[in-house]
């Protein structure tokens, strides 16, 4: 990049949240997800709005009344377990070498 | 079980190559044990993030004249302190030299720094394993009661006579292990970030540095919707990390979502010259502790100790926050209390309480101390709206030359503060608390 001629014209603030993630590393595990959602549990303790609150990925929304997890664009910051009701997820790391690979961090 | 197969493989297991368990094991090693270093990500630091801010103090006793080697950004020469409110902003602009020299404190990029870190590490005879989940601890009932022995990773044992849990802020371990519990909402933030390059000379003209000089400006108020937390905006060499750190508790009362935060963070007229032009390279999230020393559960247990975050040692003063130099802090501590238990032969709890005792005289202890409050006080909203508000108040009277005769300041910030919706015994109150905090 050259001098403070700085001609990029895409604006940081009008990119969404999807079009961040794909500038993120992601190594997809196709075998397991490391989240699972008790939707009993989730309903019962109004867990899913809060998921879809917090967390930062969009990884959850809610499909024909289910609580779903797009468990491949999660960031693994451990927000959602937090603010779960207890059993309400089941969230762990996912398996080594898998999952988001921060090239900056 | 015969005796051959509980002999343990390894000295010690540390778990997480962080800033806490590279330290830690880098440390050990270089006593002269066996230590194994797991991680989960494919590489060390690859799971890793934060603002970016290190003070480097303790990590320049470890390795003196890191700044010099380890992939640093900028070394901080200006501190911003900003409050926002929805269209204006005022600014404590501290830039001082002396800030450099010794290196206060530096940028880093976690990928890049905990990677050197551990690096660090191997070459004092560490073995590394990245790309490997651990996903229990071995535990067997000894003569002291229960002890840590190892820990399982898939099909994999592996024993050793201590296991240093160095996993962070969500440290399964320490909870597996009973010596936490799952942190209320209230002592959990959670950070978004964003890392947007730009060319240094944009970056120097844009923050007045120069060379390897770098800002930090710390944004309180509107930034957050007036959620607890706040924003940061450092300078890195080619990049700016720019991100906000929003409390559980408060995010979930204002009903707003943590990207809708983030986003209008972003887009604040305030903020958005500094990003003008930049491109988004990567997008990040990570949960911070923010309970101070009352978030400090039990470090020690047989077999095991728990340094870094996912002991809790964080501090947020509300301007900054602390975790890498407090985790390489409790790293020396550790090295420390466990080469002596296993001098001592006794890795029990009570041999591995040395640690603790370090720990306790260390700055790490001590700076939680002194920061004590400032949980609390940081949990009072008026921090993040109402004082952001008055300040603007302030300063638009004594700026704006509507043709009105000036007035003293002291008239000034009188009038604006009956404006104000905050209250005399508010400010009283928080002020006090706030000098007793911070
Ligand atoms: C948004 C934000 C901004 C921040 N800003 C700053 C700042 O400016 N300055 C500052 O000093 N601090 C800052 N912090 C805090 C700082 O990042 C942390 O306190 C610090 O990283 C803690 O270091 P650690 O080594 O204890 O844990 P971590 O750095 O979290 O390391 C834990 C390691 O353990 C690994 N791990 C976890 N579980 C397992 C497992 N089961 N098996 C194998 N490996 C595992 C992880 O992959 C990771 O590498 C910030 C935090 C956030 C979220
Ligand atoms: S861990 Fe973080 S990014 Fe992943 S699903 Fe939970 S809140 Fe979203």
């Amino acid at each position: 990049m050259g001098g403070g001629a700085c001609t990029v014209t895409s604006d940081v603030t009008t990119t969404s949240v999807p079009e961040r993630l794909a500038k993120n590393r992601f190594v997809l595990d196709e075998e397991e997800s490391h989240i699972e959602i008790d939707q009993e549990v989730c309903r019962a303790t109004g867990t899913a709005a809060r998921i879809i609150a917090v967390c930062p990925a969009g990884v959850y929304s809610e499909q024909d009344g289910q609580v779903v997890a797009d468990y491949a664009a999660c960031l693994e910051c451990g927000t959602c377990l937090a603010v779960a009701a207890p059993g309400a997820l089941r969230w762990r790391y996912p398996r080594g070498g898998f999952g988001v690979s921060f090239r900056e961090g | 079980m015969t005796a051959e197969a509980t002999e343990p493989d390894f000295d010690v297991i540390v778990v997480g190559a962080g800033p806490a368990g590279s330290v830690t094991a880098y440390l050990l090693a270089q006593q002269g044990h066996s230590v194994v270093l797991i991680e989960r990500g494919e590489a060390p630091g690859a799971k890793n993030l934060s603002g970016g801010v290190l003070y480097g103090r303790v990590l320049d006793e470890v390795f003196p004249g890191f700044a010099e080697e380890a992939p640093v950004e900028r070394r901080i020469t200006r501190h911003v302190t900003t409050f926002l409110t929805g269209d204006s902003s005022v600014s404590v602009d501290y830039a001082g030299r002396p800030l450099a020299e010794p290196v206060n404190a530096v940028t880093v990029l976690r990928a890049k720094f905990d990677a050197w870190l551990a690096e660090r590490a191997e070459e004092a005879g560490v073995f590394l394993m990245p790309g490997v989940r651990v996903d229990e601890l071995l535990r067997e009932e000894g003569p002291a009661g229960p002890q840590v022995v190892g820990v399982r990773a898939g099909d994999d044992e592996l024993r050793a006579r201590v296991v240093v849990a160095a996993d962070g802020v969500n440290s399964f371990l320490a909870r597996s292990a009973g010596l936490r519990s799952k942190p209320p909402e209230h002592h959990l933030a959670v950070g978004v970030k964003a890392v947007i390059s730009l060319p240094r000379t944009v970056i120097e003209d844009r923050f007045a540095v120069t060379g390897d000089e770098g800002a930090a400006h710390a944004i309180v108020g509107d930034c957050t919707l007036g959620i607890g937390g706040g924003g940061f905006l450092y300078t890195n060499t080619d990049s700016l990390s720019v991100g906000v750190v929003l409390r559980l508790d408060d995010l979930l009362k204002h009903g707003r979502t943590a990207a809708e935060v983030f986003d209008h963070y972003l887009a604040h007229p305030v903020l958005a010259p500094y990003l003008r032009g930049g491109e988004m390279v990567e997008y990040g999230s990570h949960l911070v502790a923010e309970g101070g020393l009352e978030m400090l559960g039990s470090v020690v247990t047989g077999g095991m100790v728990v340094v870094g975050e996912a002991a809790g040692l964080t501090i947020n003063s509300g301007l900054t926050v602390r975790g890498m130099d407090l985790a390489i802090g409790s790293a020396v501590a550790a090295a420390r209390g466990i080469g002596e238990a296993i001098a001592a032969d006794d890795v029990t709890a009570t041999g591995l309480s040395a640690y603790r005792r370090h720990l306790d005289d260390s700055f790490v202890v001590k700076d939680l101390r002194t920061y004590e409050r400032a949980p609390s006080f940081l949990e009072r909203d008026r921090m993040y709206g109402a004082y952001g508000e008055l300040a603007a108040g302030i300063f638009h009277d004594v700026f704006a030359m509507d043709g009105t005769p000036r007035k003293h300041l002291v008239t000034v910030a009188r009038e604006a503060f009956k404006r104000s919706p905050l209250r005399l015994r508010d400010v009283i109150s928080d002020g006090w608390a706030g000098v007793r905090a911070l």
